[in-house]
């Protein structure tokens, strides 16, 4: 089934219910959407704000190419991500994946699926606003788990 | 070659972009990353360990293996940290 991923990396908010509406509205051949949301923790009330800071041009073009790779792997109607940049504090939204497809497993599949790469691959950095503004800011450290996380992707 | 730099790399450096020039026996990524680790404390502090640089040549990851453009936009950051 062919599919034209919806991207947008954007500052602002993203709406969930219109999102998924984009995806399913007068559809019927639609069985399944999957949604996932990544916000920002304040850890325990340590973290005042993320920083998130991206390449543009590259951010678009890399997430454009991971979505392609899950729209060929897996059958699916439609595919939306949408990741912010600039400060963003508790309780906010950072990234939405929304994935549609006639059956479960191949949305939920993809989503997963790009949640690993867009952690590893899309040109996005983190930076902690710790809540004591004495401290100065800091970059958050790539996890290997992330890495190791795309390894069982691999065909 | 328009050279552009991210998060803390960005930030030792002390410039978002810049033009270099660089001569003739520079042909690779880590040509590029050695010759650079040498312009300056900002550099050498930001490139101190160049295996965990990541870069991306006209908007593309590429490893450090990969020959130069001849001209184009070169990319170094850290290991990404989006999602």
């Amino acid at each position: 089934m062919d599919c034209a991923p919806h991207i947008r990396v954007q500052a602002g908010d993203f709406d969930l219910a219109a999102e998924v509406n984009r995806l399913s509205a007068g559809r019927k051949d639609v069985g399944a959407v999957v949604t996932f949301t990544g916000r920002c923790r304040d850890e325990d009330g340590r973290l005042a704000a993320l920083e998130l800071e991206h390449y543009p041009g590259m951010a678009e073009a890399e997430i454009a190419r991971i979505a392609r790779e899950a729209a060929d792997r897996w059958s699916l109607s439609g595919l939306t991500v949408i990741h912010r940049y600039g400060r963003i504090e508790p309780g906010e939204n950072i990234v939405l994946v929304v994935t549609a497809s006639s059956h479960r497993k191949a949305a939920l599949e993809a989503a997963d699926f790009l949640m690993d790469y867009l952690k590893s691959r899309a040109p996005f950095w983190k930076k902690e606003h710790p809540a004591t503004a004495a401290e100065p800011g800091r970059w958050v450290e790539a996890k290997a788990e992330d890495e190791d996380a795309l390894a069982r992707w691999k065909k | 070659m328009k050279l552009v730099y991210f998060a803390w790399v960005r930030e030792r450096i002390g410039r978002e972009a810049e033009d270099v020039d660089p001569p003739g026996e520079v042909k690779t990524v880590a040509d590029l990353l050695q010759w650079l680790k040498d312009r300056g404390e900002g550099y050498a502090a930001a490139l101190e360990h160049p295996k965990v640089i990541r870069v991306a040549i006209n908007h593309e990851h590429v490893d450090h293996q990969t020959t130069l453009p001849r001209d184009g936009e070169i990319a170094l950051f850290p290991p990404m940290t989006g999602g």
